[in-house]
């Protein structure tokens, strides 16, 4: 294969499993921030939570890992409930600034925790041995572990589309994201829908946390490294929008992954770069409400 | 001091004395300059932790006057900072330009100017839109810094900074007292710059847009270029601030630019209490001394710490430690009055 189309492959493909893993791990961020204008800081850390979930669950008890991201993803789902019952619910009428704060304390209590508890070094999982090495499709090698980043991603979209688009639930999210007190007067109650879908969205930042362990490294400060371009995602894709917030996955997962290829130094400025092109001339982002 | 007095008058008048009134100064508020002095003869070995102390004060207090007076929630608040760091970083590294005071006004145009130029375009935004764009303003400086570490130094940053004595006359002492009481002199002159802008009518007008933006529309007020201007003047605050940040440390890294900064400066005020000018002395003061005492004892525990004050503030004290002083003194006079 001519070296040019290699490279671009290889950024397609990298670049896809990496947006999987943005998508997995924002999309309860979007919705939300969509049904609540809540501004979560903390997803961050319930996304680090997840992976050292797995990483206690494969290395002290000998949990298999894709057992290990179920069980992660349920039990941190579990938990962000009693924080939204207890904190978040508090502040749903309160100002941008309140909220930012509550959250941003509560990341840095969720760091503080797990240095203490596994320390400041980046932690790593036993993967089983179908998601070692690579995987041959025909016309090159990819490695496995992405392959299957990318089939899970897939996957979830398809459930997460079916459930958005085809359930009652879904309707009543999305009538909610769309006008708040129409939906409630009509009797949907957005209370105890917005407490489901912060746990389903948890849950799922969760399973991305565990995810990426092996893709990106876990060390305390993930809750605050990468929650950056969790609402990065959020913003540029439009609030409570699982359209937006799979193409502004796509669009930034690879474009990152694009300039880490071609141009190692520039780092992390082409998502910057986008982020802030896109917010000028769409400030609510691409499918965002104006 | 009649006038004042008088219930009557034309609304013009009752305006003009109720602006009077709040500008004039009260006994208390020379209470953190007399501690200033004080601490410069109390603890003189540690006049290096003190001038760093007055520092954050400087930009804690560029912080209040767009976050406490104007209400623009922002997360990138350290892009001038390292503006004005850098300004002054580069200028000696680079260009031999070493004489600190011109280095002050350098850096404060500087920081002005990106302040002026980004917020004249993010500040049609909003919300979330707004808090990414201010985030990712600061990002891009530091990736751009990263870019041409040949001339910034890239993370390494730049060491070793020497500075012409101040004024051409005094030296710098090991101790750091002259950087102390050069740090303390500059705040006070900023300081009365901003508590001038606060108690003016434009102080009121930015109250005006935080407390109700669609009124402030609505009576004509030209609500966009009023928080441009402020923008721009915090921007230039801040800059000063992170240029006296490099001569008194005599280094600057890219990690001025951190989110981890931009965090810090608005958990200081925080802790202070906003649009409150006194605020960022108290949240400054308390938030260094307790991280110098308890990030030797442990890091991790300090951590914790910041962020349970953090929760623990939002939801029992929102405006501060001194707004919970204002409350227990209300509450006194309360009880004295029944």
């Amino acid at each position: 294969m001519p070296q040019v189309a290699n490279i671009a492959v290889s950024i397609l493909f990298d670049g896809l499993a990496y947006a999987m893993f943005l998508f997995i791990t924002s999309v309860g961020l979007s919705v939300t921030m969509g049904l609540m204008g809540f501004v979560n800081l903390a997803h961050g850390a319930f996304a680090m939570a997840g992976g050292y979930v797995v990483v206690t669950l494969t290395r002290t008890y000998g949990v298999g890992f894709v057992p290990s991201l179920v069980i992660a993803a349920v039990v941190v789902g579990a938990v962000s409930v009693v924080f939204e019952r207890v904190l978040y619910r508090r502040l749903y009428k309160s100002t941008d600034l309140e909220q930012v704060l509550l959250t941003i304390g509560l990341a840095f209590m969720a760091i503080a925790t797990a240095t203490y508890l596994y320390g400041p070094i980046p932690k790593s999982v036993p993967l089983p041995e179908w998601l070692q090495g690579d995987v041959n499709l025909g016309f090159r090698y990819f490695p496995s572990y992405r392959a299957f980043l990318i089939v899970l991603g897939a996957v979830l979209i398809a459930v997460l589309w079916y459930a958005f688009e085809r359930t009652n639930i879904g309707a009543k999210i999305r009538a909610a994201v769309d006008n708040r007190r129409m939906a409630e007067s009509v009797g949907i109650n957005v209370d105890r829908l917005f407490t489901l879908t912060f746990a389903v969205g948890s849950g799922l930042a969760a399973l991305g946390g565990g995810l990426a362990i092996q893709l990106l490294g876990l060390s305390p400060s993930f809750a605050v490294l990468y929650l950056v371009l969790f609402l990065i995602v959020v913003a540029v894709g439009g609030l409570g929008s699982l359209k937006g917030t799979l193409l502004a996955a796509l669009v930034l997962g690879i474009f990152d992954t694009g300039g880490k290829y071609l141009l190692a130094d520039a780092g992390g400025f082409f998502v910057y770069a986008v982020t802030v092109v896109v917010l000028l001339i769409k400030p609510a982002g691409f499918y965002g409400r104006e | 001091m009649a006038a004042s007095d008088t219930i009557g008058g034309t609304p013009r008048q009752r305006a003009t004395d109720y602006l009077l009134r709040r500008h004039r100064f009260r006994m208390a508020e020379a209470l953190p300059w007399l501690i200033a002095i004080a601490v410069f003869f109390i603890f003189p070995t540690r006049m290096t932790f003190g001038s760093q102390v007055l520092v954050m004060v400087m930009f804690a207090l560029s912080l209040d006057l767009i976050l406490g007076y104007a209400g623009i929630v922002t997360l990138g608040h350290a892009a001038f900072f390292g503006v004005g760091a850098y300004t002054v970083g580069l200028a000696a590294a680079r260009l031999d330009w070493t004489e600190p005071i011109s280095g002050l006004f350098a850096a404060a145009i500087a920081a002005g100017l990106v302040g002026f130029v980004t917020g004249w375009f993010l500040l049609r935004y909003r919300g979330l839109t707004l808090l990414m764009l201010t985030l990712a303003t600061a990002i891009l400086l530091q990736e751009t810094g990263n870019l041409r570490s040949d001339i910034s130094g890239g993370y390494d940053g730049l060491p070793g900074l020497t500075f012409k004595p101040l004024l051409g006359v005094f030296d710098y002492d090991l101790y750091g007292h002259t950087n102390y009481l050069y740090a303390l002199t500059v705040l006070a002159i900023i300081f009365f710059f901003v508590r001038r802008i606060v108690y003016s009518p434009f102080g009121q007008a930015l109250t005006g847009i935080r407390e109700n933006v669609r009124r402030m529309h609505a009576i004509g007020s030209p609500v966009h270029r009023r928080l441009v201007t402020v923008y721009t003047i915090a921007a230039a605050i801040a800059g000063v601030a992170g240029a006296l940040f490099t001569q008194t440390n005599a280094y600057v890294t890219l990690t001025v630019f951190d989110f981890d900064n931009s965090a810090k400066v608005m958990v200081m005020l925080i802790l202070g209490g906003t649009g409150r000018l006194y605020g960022a002395f108290v949240g400054a003061a308390v938030y260094m001394v307790l991280e110098d005492y308890f990030s030797k004892l442990s890091p991790t525990f300090w951590q914790f710490g910041i962020g349970l004050m953090l929760v623990l503030a939002v939801l029992f004290t929102p405006r501060g430690i001194l707004g919970l002083f204002e409350r227990i003194g209300d509450y006194l006079a309360e009880r004295k009055r029944s």
